[in-house]
This record gives C-alpha cells, sequence and structure tokens, in this order.
C-alpha cells in the first residue's frame, strides 16, 4: 500500500475558488492539499479560456482567466498548498475518528479532517466524438487517450481531430501502426504549424493518409473495428481501420463524488449558505458545483463562499479554540503568516 | 427589433424578437428553443449551439473566424453553412435570419 498522504484540508479542484480557498484556510493555520484532473492548476479558466478577459473580478477592470490563475497561485504561495494534478478523486470512507480517507483513481490515499469540494462543473474528461455508433467500441477499439503505444503496434489506425493531440499522436504512433489515417474535417489545424508541417511531409513519402472528412460511421463486430466511414469532399470513402483514436477535446462530468453520499440536486451539491456544508458535516463545496437559493456561478461568489466556509472549517479542526475575527491589513499575525512582516 | 427564426430539428418554428448586438445563441436559450444547449454560456470554448444558417443568408452572415472555425471541429455534422450562434451578433441586416438547429450538439 502506498504511503499515506495527511493534511488538514483536501480540497477536490484547482480552479479559482479551489485555489482561493488555500488563502482563506490559511489565515486559520490549515494546511491545504489540491487535487486536479488536468495537469496544472487554474480548472475552466486555464482549459478552456486562458486568453478572454474576466470583467466581474473585483478590483480588475479587466484581467484574463489566465492572470487570474497566475494572481491566485501567488496569493497563496505563503501557504505552501501541496498540488496533485491528473488525478480524479474516486472513493471516500469516513474514519473513526471523523476525518475522512479519500482515494484516487490511481490508488493514492489522502487523510484529511476536513474536504472541500470545488470541482466546478465536474472533472474534465474525453469528449465522445459525434460518430454514431461508437460506444460499443470504446475502451475495446476506440481509445481517448494512449497509455501504451504497444497496444496500437502493427494496427490500421484512424486518428480524429486536429488539435495537438490529434497530430502529435499521429506523427508518434506512425512507426509502431501497421497504417496510420489521419481525418480532420479541413485542412487548417489547431495543432503546433511544426507538427503539421511534419505530417505533411511524411503524406508526401507516403507514410500515412490525411483525409479531410467526418467520420459518419463505423464498421465492425464484438467490439472490434474493422473500417471507418469518412464523409469527405468527394463523398463517402471506408478506410481500414482497426484502433481509432479520437481527440475531440473535453467535457466536464461528476464522475464518482456523485457516489459520496451527498445530497445532489440535478447533479449539484446542496450547501447551507452560512459554512456552505454539505449534507455530511466535514465536507464542504463551494463554487460552481454548489446549489443553494439564488445561486450565481460566478467566481467572486466563490470567493466569498470560501471565506466563510473557512470559519466553519477552523471550528472542526481546533475544536474549542476561539476563533477571532481579523483583518489582513491590521493584523500582525495575519502578515506574518502571509510573509509580509517579520 | 430584428426578426429571427429558429427551426428546430423536429421542424418546429420559432420566431422571436431580438435586441441588436445580442448574439443568435442568446435569444435562443431566452426563447427556450431545443437543441440549443451553449453549455460554456457564449465564451466559444465549447460546440454546443451549433446552427446551420438558411442558405438566402450565408452571405450576410459571414464566415466563421478562426477561433470559431477550431471549435466546429468539435461539432456534429458540420456543413459548410454551420456556425456557432453564439459568435453571430444580432443586426438590422440580419432581420428575417433563419438558422436551423441541427439533429444534436455533439
Amino acid at each position: 500500500m502506498t504511503a499515506i498522504i495527511k493534511t488538514d484540508v483536501l480540497i477536490v479542484g484547482a480552479g479559482p475558488v479551489g485555489l482561493f480557498a488555500v488563502f482563506e484556510l490559511g489565515l486559520f493555520d490549515m494546511k491545504c492539499h489540491l487535487i486536479d484532473i488536468l495537469d496544472r492548476p487554474g480548472g475552466q479558466c486555464a482549459e478552456l479560456y486562458p486568453e478572454k478577459p474576466i470583467y466581474d473580478i473585483p478590483g480588475w477592470p479587466s484581467i484574463s482567466a489566465q492572470g487570474l490563475v497566475d494572481k491566485l497561485l501567488e496569493q497563496i504561495a505563503p501557504f505552501k498548498p501541496e498540488f496533485t494534478y491528473n488525478r480524479m478523486v474516486s472513493g471516500l470512507e469516513r474514519l473513526e475518528d471523523g476525518s475522512f480517507r479519500v482515494t484516487t483513481d490511481e490508488n493514492e490515499v489522502f487523510e484529511a479532517k476536513i474536504v472541500v469540494i470545488a470541482a466546478g462543473g465536474g472533472s474534465f474528461q474525453p469528449k465522445r466524438p459525434p460518430i454514431p455508433g461508437i460506444e460499443p467500441y470504446e475502451g475495446k477499439s476506440v481509445f481517448y487517450s494512449v497509455r501504451r503505444m504497444e497496444d496500437f503496434r502493427g494496427h490500421d489506425l484512424v486518428i480524429v481531430g486536429g488539435g495537438d493531440s490529434a497530430l502529435d499522436w499521429t506523427l508518434n504512433l506512425q512507426p509502431v501502426a501497421k497504417s496510420v489515417t489521419l481525418v480532420h474535417r479541413r485542412p487548417e489545424f489547431r495543432a503546433a504549424p511544426d507538427s503539421v508541417n511534419k505530417m505533411y511531409a511524411m503524406q508526401e513519402m507516403k507514410q500515412l493518409e490525411f483525409q479531410v472528412g467526418q467520420v459518419t460511421g463505423l464498421t465492425g463486430a464484438d467490439g472490434q473495428l474493422a473500417s471507418a466511414i469518412i464523409k469527405g469532399p468527394e463523398g463517402d470513402i471506408e478506410v481500414p481501420c482497426t484502433r481509432m483514436l479520437p481527440f475531440f477535446g473535453l467535457t466536464m462530468k461528476l464522475g464518482p463524488i456523485a457516489e459520496w453520499g451527498l445530497n445532489l440536486h440535478e447533479n449539484l451539491i446542496p450547501v447551507d449558505t452560512e459554512k456552505f456544508q454539505t449534507s455530511v458535516p466535514g465536507i464542504f463545496a463551494v463554487g460552481d458545483i454548489n446549489w443553494y437559493p439564488g445561486k450565481l456561478k460566478l467566481i467572486l461568489s466563490g470567493f466569498h463562499e470560501v471565506a466563510l466556509m473557512a470559519q466553519a472549517a477552523k471550528r472542526i479542526v481546533s475544536p474549542g479554540e476561539r476563533i477571532v475575527f481579523q483583518y489582513t491589513t491590521s493584523s500582525t499575525s495575519l502578515q506574518k503568516k502571509l510573509g509580509v512582516v517579520d | 427589433m430584428t426578426k429571427l427564426t429558429f427551426i428546430a430539428h423536429d421542424g418546429t418554428r420559432f420566431d422571436v424578437d431580438a435586441e441588436n448586438g445580442s448574439t443568435v445563441m442568446e435569444n435562443a436559450i431566452r426563447n427556450a428553443v431545443p437543441g440549443i444547449e451553449a453549455e460554456c454560456g457564449g465564451a466559444c470554448a465549447c460546440a454546443t449551439c451549433h446552427v446551420y444558417v438558411d442558405e438566402a443568408w450565408t452571405a450576410e452572415v459571414g464566415e466563421p473566424e478562426a477561433m470559431e472555425e477550431d471549435m466546429l471541429d468539435f461539432a456534429y455534422d458540420v456543413q459548410p453553412n454551420s456556425r456557432l450562434s453564439c459568435q453571430i451578433k444580432v443586426r438590422d441586416a440580419l432581420d428575417g435570419l433563419v438558422v436551423r438547429v441541427p439533429a444534436r450538439q455533439g
């Protein structure tokens, strides 16, 4: 069994609200560990619209989504949060002392006194492409990621998409697969120009095929693909295909949190508006994932929520301790925690 | 006010009055046109407000910009007259615009 990672507060989701929770909890001396399915902090801000300006962050007439994430990381740095990326939380159990044991899809084990769910719209997962009848092939001959390149050796591989994942795997799997056909609906790509040039060069040398079009159908049996039907500019063509890798971006799903025994309201987690606590004491939900009467899915609402949540969390982590309300502008003890005074 | 018509996949017509400067997507959501999901809220960050612009209107509506084309890569059955409705701004010249909702969004 792997070593158990112990922390005061486990935060599920490293989007803007999860990040700011570190700050509010940190002011009360609670140590935080964040888990995120993405490979970096920022959540939707980083993944969906990093360059878009946000206009309703108080004090910032305009700030890019990535800019906000960068500023939040700078703001919480004094509290030395720990991050675990590329992981989805899976199991949750309550221990005898009232703390929680949380496991991930890669079997890491965390123990925390408090769990804060800041999972936004849910965890990012590969989007199922709009190809009718694809479901029976998923996990057998259609894959949304490459775990082992060997799984593609000797196969007629069709890769669908025009982003970096599609182009990178086209280039990387070409020496391994029996044949590689890249399918994209237009000759322009979102991928890095260098990869696109390499792909065209390999097509020139007949090492791979690039087909403009959209996959409209699949043939095969028992989960094993035989061919893909591609609707191109000159009509339908059938391409031999025993493995397919579609790259259609990411979508958000609540995932295993739905099985944690919390009350749910249309895939959102109801909380009270004093503590932002769920139906299970010690588990809080903040940001876009929670629901209460009048809820607005705004980053600024999430910031307010974590400030109140931190007060309630402190009462659980340090029972009996008096909570003193202080301002960062005037409190020497808070300023010491922030590292701005000696 | 500018008149817009949405034709849902089952053929139901929705004739709506739209304010200039609003997006075609916003008007679909306001008028509960079925089949327009607009998951990302209009940030051009998903492809779930995909519509087909009526052939008579494609020239006036214009071509998608590069970022919208990138997003259309994720849509279902993309046609030459495909657009993301969050990226079409309502203006006087679009009075009478007709758009069709595809069978599915992704």
